[in-house]
């Protein structure tokens, strides 16, 4: 027990530019940076197919693909390629990002009731109106689901920044394999666990208070998850039944 | 809503799809203003589809169509269709907006302040029939019937003189349904729209219309007439085939009623009865049933009776079901407050239809 938590309760680590928190601080940075770049590439795409219904087959080479690649690998291949950079970091992570964010956005916007979208255009509504007013407010729960599953993914891979001599909690276990450290090597382990659990918590909370209570239900997490089950929300009142919308497919 | 206004008129209109598929053949058809236009037939008709054109939902292959005298392939679509009202199936409500914003969409893209908007959604809350306290609330929380209310609402809200509904009621229940065809015609009275109206269910075709179009598979217009028209002469063996078995008993339903009622004379529960079939009212003089035998009248002894005649509204058909349905084999009538007003044969039923035929 003492070596597992030996060097996480020393309060001499808790300071300083190597210290915990400036590690926290650095591996957040780091996860947010390829967060931003994944839902910058992956968002539009998805929304742009699940909206226009062609090139669904793209998200799913996509997504696979991605999912596919050697991480630790990818990252030495980019170093080589780019030099010692935050760039070849950035983009390693941003790999792994992409896939749960595209696959979200898609099935979100996908699977919006075509009910309400020909309403919507039938009333008289843009294209781009349709998409921002109707299509991606019904998928955010799916889109934010994404979001989450991406995060998680990336907290616990931005580790491998510190293979490339960056910093992050990744040092701790870097540094503590190559002196034989394992209470550091523990210290690093736990905190990028705690980190990911304290991520995820905020990430629901943010999508518990953005999306609409029309759509609120059972908890949604990833685009894996039970995704197209509408659910009457638990606080509809009196006579009023819910009428299920159809049910869409996963994707 | 004066006439030549917001009329719709189809010439030689054809729409083909990608795929070959002729959906609308040749097309010729002016919609009347102020009056509610069925389309009607069987799936594959194109009679969806020559709505959805309408709107630009979708666009003919050949032919024009006019709106008030625009060509609707003129200007934006987004334009077009913010100035007609769209009713679908299951309603299409926006499942992430209260009811009051749902209601509020038209307006809100035309421009108008938020509060305005709202005001005009509450209003129209209250024209469908809708109570206040729903406005909060989202679509997931409403009945299938409530959801299709607050969709005709939206498709209002703007107040366009065109309105088109696509199956609007064909995915509620019965009793709802008919509540809801009620509903817009008694609307309709009060707004006077230019409605077109789709459906595959013929009854509510006769019920709604002002005027009918019949659509034949391979979208040909097979008949297009005012609705007893097309019960009493159908145009071919497809339409015949179409309306119904019963259309005869059907046409019923267009001719008042001017049946001379009989006398009858009711007891109360506790009086005796003479024997035979007697009929009960209850002591606003309401009809309660009937008893049959001798004998002082229990209230477990009073069978249901049958459907009742409204004597100011009612029309043939009724006065012929409410004789065949009864029990004793006599209808009963009733005034505007559901009070006993006499009694009704079918053979009285049948002279009176003699006598309207020969009046034509």
């Amino acid at each position: 027990m003492s070596l597992l938590f030996s060097y996480l309760f020393d309060a001499a680590h808790w300071s300083g530019p190597t210290g915990i928190p400036a590690r926290i601080g650095e591996h957040l940075f780091y996860s947010v940076l390829a967060l931003a770049l994944g839902a910058v590439v992956a968002v539009p795409l998805g929304a742009l197919i699940g909206h226009t219904r062609r090139g669904g087959f793209l998200v799913v080479g996509i997504a696979n693909g991605m999912r596919a690649l050697p991480e630790l690998g990818l990252l030495t291949l980019l170093v080589l390629l780019m030099g010692i950079d935050l760039l070849p970091v950035t983009i390693a992570l941003a790999v792994l990002a992409v896939p749960p964010l595209l696959a979200g956005t898609y099935s979100g916007v996908r699977n919006v009731d075509q009910g309400a979208v020909d309403a919507a255009r039938g009333m008289g509504m843009r294209e781009w109106q349709i998409l921002f007013k109707v299509e991606i407010p019904n998928a955010l729960p799916l889109i934010l689901g994404g979001l989450r599953a991406s995060a998680l993914q990336v907290i616990a891979t931005a580790a491998v920044a510190a293979y490339v001599s960056f910093g992050g909690l990744g040092r701790f276990l870097i540094d503590g394999l190559k002196s034989l450290d394992y209470s550091q090597m523990a210290a690093g382990a736990i905190l990028v666990a705690l980190l990911a659990l304290a991520v995820e918590g905020l990430l629901a909370l943010v999508q518990r208070a953005v999306v609409s209570p029309g759509l609120r239900g059972g908890g949604r997490r990833s685009p894996t998850a039970e995704i197209t089950t509408p659910d009457s929300s638990p606080d509809s009142t009196d006579t009023t039944t819910a009428t299920p919308e159809p049910a869409g497919a996963t994707p | 809503m004066d006439g030549g206004i917001d009329v719709i008129e189809f010439r030689s209109v054809t729409k083909r799809f990608a795929d070959g598929t002729v959906a609308v053949d040749g097309l010729d058809l002016v919609v009347e203003s102020g009056k509610i236009t069925v389309f009607v037939g069987p799936s594959g008709c194109g009679k969806t589809t020559s709505l959805r054109m309408i709107n630009r939902m979708i666009e003919p292959t050949e032919g024009t169509i006019t709106v008030d005298g625009r060509d609707v392939m003129a200007g934006h679509p987004a334009d077009l269709r913010r100035g007609i009202g769209y009713v679908i199936q299951q309603a299409g409500l926006f499942p992430h907006k209260t009811i009051r914003d749902n209601i509020a969409t038209v307006p809100l893209l035309l421009g108008w302040s938020k509060p305005k908007a709202r005001a005009r959604a509450e209003e129209l809350m209250q024209t469908v029939g809708l109570g206040p306290e729903m406005a909060g609330r989202y679509p997931a929380q409403l009945s299938g019937g409530q959801q299709q209310r607050v969709g005709v609402a939206r498709a209002l809200a703007a107040d366009p003189p065109v309105l088109l509904m696509d199956e609007p009621f064909s995915a509620v229940d019965p009793v709802v349904r008919e509540s809801l065809q009620d509903e817009l015609l008694r609307l309709q009275g009060e707004l006077g729209k230019t409605i077109v109206f789709v459906t595959h269910d013929i009854d509510e075709a006769v019920k709604l219309g002002d005027k009918v179009a019949v659509f034949r598979t391979g979208g040909h217009l097979a008949q297009y007439a005012e609705p007893a028209e097309l019960l009493a002469r159908p145009a071919d063996d497809f339409v015949d085939g179409f309306v119904g078995r019963d259309r005869g008993y059907r046409t019923l339903g267009f001719l008042s009623d001017e049946v001379p009622l009989g006398t009858i004379t009711p007891v109360h529960v506790g009086e005796s009865a003479t024997g035979g079939w007697t009929l009960v009212v209850d002591e606003e003089d309401k009809p309660l049933g009937w008893v049959t035998g001798a004998g002082p009248v229990a209230e477990a002894d009073v069978l249901p009776g049958g459907t009742l005649h409204p004597v100011a509204s009612g029309s043939l058909r009724s006065a012929l079901d409410a004789a065949l349905s009864s029990p004793s084999g006599q209808g009963v009538a009733v005034d505007d407050e559901g009070r006993l007003a006499g009694s009704i044969s079918a053979d009285a039923v049948l002279a009176a239809l003699a006598a309207a035929r020969e009046a034509a």
